[in-house]
């Protein structure tokens, strides 16, 4: 599914520029649940945004789906996000002026799909993390644990080919986190390939596949107990 | 452009987004206001002065004589000057061809009675053409014609006024008055947009007037109509050649403007179409200006709207938006508001003229201001264009915005 080899990434920073990917191998197939651990500063956060194409890279290959993603501009790039990839972000990103059902239909929007049919599929996607009941409220009548399931929601309705997440539970407690890691892991039992960025070890240890980054490159890739228990 | 759920999606901005709309809408619809009434009064000036001088025909000029002041040729200071058929008659035939109309004019102040009413009125004695150089409205009857010059008729034309002080509401027409003691026939009755004393008012024929009054062949005055087709310029040379011809034919010093001039409507036409210009230039640099500021202003709230939404934009394309459905969603909102705001502006702007009326023509000037639908039309595509160009810079910005950048600032 996501194929990366001897990927490199820099940023220039004045005059000299910042090496932050410095080499990364990974395979992650069709249907797993991998956690990329690391520091701050690590490059994880980086990868995250190559992988999810809103970041291009300088060297190194990149496959997505089986196709090489090489010269992209920004319109192929926004095609193909809205076909393969959804997103869950750490700040949970909804437009604050858009009801529940609104966020969740709104890449169907830019999918093409009409209004009737997006709405009765987004709804499908809220019932499924639970909120149908508060599809017509605001982001800011829900609490941060309905504004992360209505971003999960939002990151699915597409039936995207990856899920990816850049700290799923950085803004949330202990119990919100646990509710939200299980919905997660219940996506990716359904097949979904899901891709965590997190720092915390609790949330990492749900997933399936651990890799930790240090410095631009990857120091261990191991399986969880979670995926050994199966 | 027709895509019924852009236009959801704008309406939801707009409507979720209520104060900054207002706010944006208020700048355009403001400067649009200001650019309607600038060019309501200006042209309302424009027709103050063009109703000014309609009284008169555009091409009008005469030649007038009074007193000498300065000597010449041997000739004494206080000399007055008189003129003569024969000065009538070398102008009119020497410049023929740049002559459309011409007439000359006695003054006189004469006695009208019928049966026991009486009053005195002026009486101008005057050649035919003086019709249209007056521009004298024929109500009844007909005007003096050539046959009475030559047959030196005793025919009379009233104003309306004279008509009725004299006759009331009783037919005058075919009516014989008599005037400083001898009986005319009333030919004609007219009315004249020069106002009550342009009406209160008589005419004869002036060779009638020279034979019974003095039996001389004097005039008082020389009006002419120089030929339409001659230029402005053209037509003020024409002018200043008849005054020193004139001063030439009268022996007059060239330089006493006292004792004959020649009175021009060219340049009073120069002189109004050189101001309405400079007018328009004036108010055409500030309407131009307001709607620039107007723009600029939209132009600026969408900057400050743009980085608001820098989030949304960029949630919007980490969820598959395009750069060119950004872009066009801010330049179709902008479009939106600039045309509904100034449309609001320009209807307010068009009441308010209306409102407005002739009632400042006695103290300001102003006579009936309006815009024309020419000027409503290039102000609504000013509006248009205006509402594409403040969208489309900061679009251009908007769609330009990195979502991890967008979604990193928290």
């Amino acid at each position: 599914m996501i194929k990366i080899e001897k990927l490199h990434k820099s940023y220039p920073i004045g005059k000299d520029s910042l090496h932050v990917l410095k080499g990364i191998d990974l395979h992650i197939k069709e249907g797993e649940f991998v956690s990329i651990m690391g520091s701050s500063g690590s490059g994880k956060s980086t990868l995250l945004n190559i992988v999810g194409l809103l970041d291009i890279h300088d060297k190194g290959d990149y496959y997505l789906n089986g196709e090489l993603i090489k010269d992209l501009n920004e319109k192929k790039a926004a095609i193909l996000r809205n076909k393969f990839l959804g997103f869950v972000f750490q700040s949970f990103n909804l437009i604050s002026y858009k009801t529940a059902l609104e966020n969740v239909a709104l890449p169907l929007y830019y999918k093409g799909m009409s209004r009737k049919e997006r709405l009765k599929v987004a709804m499908d996607y809220l019932e499924k993390v639970g909120l149908k009941d508060w599809a017509s409220h605001l982001p800011n009548e829900l609490s941060g644990g309905q504004k992360q399931r209505v971003a999960i929601a939002r990151a699915l309705v597409t039936n995207p080919k990856v899920v990816l997440a850049d700290e799923p539970t950085g803004a949330l407690d202990t119990t919100t986190t646990d509710s939200v890691m299980d919905l997660l892991k219940d996506i990716n039992d359904e097949g979904m390939t899901v891709f965590v960025i997190t720092h915390e070890e609790e949330v990492a240890e749900k997933s399936k596949r651990i890799v930790r980054l240090r410095d631009g490159i990857i120091i261990s890739d191991t399986l969880t107990k979670a995926a050994k228990a199966l | 452009m027709f895509d019924l759920d852009r236009w959801r999606e704008i309406f939801q901005s707009i409507n979720k987004n209520r104060l900054r709309s207002v706010m944006s809408g208020f700048t355009v619809a403001f400067a649009i206001l200001l650019f309607t009434l600038l060019f309501g009064v200006a042209s309302g000036l424009g027709n103050f002065f063009k109703s000014a001088f309609a009284d008169d025909a555009q091409n009008m000029m005469f030649v007038r004589v009074w007193k000498t002041t300065k000597p010449y040729k041997g000739l004494q200071t206080g000399r007055a000057i008189q003129l003569k058929n024969t000065d009538y008659n070398y102008v009119t035939d020497e410049y023929e061809d740049k002559i459309q109309y011409q007439s000359a004019r006695i003054y006189k102040n004469f006695s009208i009675k019928y049966k026991n009413k009486a009053s005195t009125f002026n009486v101008r004695a005057v050649h035919p053409d003086h019709q249209f150089l007056e521009k004298t409205i024929m109500d009844e009857g007909r005007y003096l014609n050539e046959r009475d010059i030559r047959e030196k008729s005793k025919v009379i034309v009233i104003g309306r006024l004279v008509k009725n002080d004299l006759f009331g509401e009783k037919l005058a027409l075919g009516k014989r008055v008599n005037v400083n003691g001898s009986s005319f026939l009333i030919i004609g009755i007219f009315s004249d947009e020069g106002g009550d004393n342009e009406e209160r008012m008589a005419y004869i024929p002036v060779s009638t007037a020279q034979m019974m009054y003095g039996n001389n062949d004097y005039i008082s005055q020389i009006n002419l109509g120089y030929n339409p087709n001659l230029s402005t310029d053209a037509a003020i040379a024409f002018g200043k050649k008849v005054e020193r011809d004139m001063r030439k034919r009268l022996n007059i010093h060239p330089d006493d403007q006292s004792a004959l001039s020649v009175r021009n409507m060219a340049e009073a036409n120069k002189f109004v179409s050189i101001l309405m210009f400079a007018l328009f230039l004036i108010i055409g640099f500030i309407g131009s200006g307001t709607l620039v500021a107007g723009i600029i202003g939209i132009s600026n709230i969408m900057i400050f709207v743009i980085k608001e939404r820098t989030k949304e934009f960029g949630i919007r394309k980490a969820l598959g938006a395009t750069p060119g459905s950004i872009i066009g969603m801010v330049v179709q909102e902008s479009v939106l508001i600039t045309t509904l705001a100034g449309y609001f502006g320009l209807t307010l702007g068009t009441y308010i003229l209306s409102a407005i009326g002739n009632s400042l023509e006695e103290k300001y000037f102003i006579k009936d201001p309006s815009v024309s639908s020419g000027i409503v039309i290039g102000a609504t595509v000013i509006l248009i264009i205006s509402g594409l160009i403040a969208g489309y810079v900061p679009a251009k910005r908007a769609a330009r915005i990195k979502p991890i950048e967008a979604l990193r600032a928290d």
